[in-house]
């Protein structure tokens, strides 16, 4: 909601096998950002920013034009 | 019989008095490959008659493709949640039960109200997101 450049999905896996595995979710709650970030469990909000800037800065292609 | 029961109905109606913009709730599903899909539109339509500022487009994920696609939206059950003309691209798949429920409806009031409870901090240096991140929340039943 606070960037135009997130989007989020929130997951019910038991009807996703598929993305279970793709995702390798053994354990819940795990959360992937981008392609190449992920953690399990809860994390305080300065974590989650640092995850989701560490997507950022991984994410393919170059820099979007602001 | 109701999928969401007389007392939740009257927990939620006080939650929704928080509600300040209206709230689209765009569900896909489709009865015939996947009559779970059915229990999610249900669900979603019993919400959202808890409040005149919400309001359910229900969708046939085989029948209306084009929506579906332009929502981005490739697997059913799925639940969009809108702002009144603004898509911030919240999505919730599969049949949003126990702690998933509550977060779909802490969805409808980040929405409604503006207000997503990070810090200034977080705001500012989301302001600065040189580019797009999809995050996936993965979950199981609780």
């Amino acid at each position: 909601m606070e960037s135009d450049r997130i989007t989020a999905d929130s997951v019910e896996v038991t009807g996703y096998p598929d993305l279970a595995r793709q995702y390798r979710v053994s354990s819940v709650p795990k959360t992937v950002l981008g392609d190449a970030v992920e953690f399990v469990g809860a994390q305080p909000e300065p974590s989650l920013l640092e995850h989701v800037q560490d997507a950022a800065a991984r994410a393919e292609g170059g820099l979007v034009e602001s | 019989m109701a999928l969401i029961d007389e007392e939740t109905a009257a927990q939620l109606k006080e939650e929704f008095a928080r509600l300040v913009n209206p709230v689209r709730l765009a569900v896909f599903s489709q009865a015939l490959a996947d009559p779970e899909s059915e229990q999610v539109r249900r669900l979603v339509e019993e919400l959202g008659a808890l409040d005149p500022r919400l309001s359910v487009e229900s969708f046939n994920f085989v029948l209306d493709k084009e929506k579906a696609e332009a929502m981005g939206i490739s697997r059913i059950p799925a639940i969009a949640v809108l702002g009144a003309d603004k898509d911030y691209g919240i999505r919730f798949y599969g049949l949003p039960t126990g702690y998933e429920f509550g977060s779909l409806v802490d969805a409808v009031l980040d929405v409604s109200t503006g207000e997503s409870g990070l810090s200034p901090e977080t705001k500012t240096a989301l302001e600065g997101l040189a580019r797009p991140v999809h995050i996936q929340v993965f979950s199981t039943p609780t």
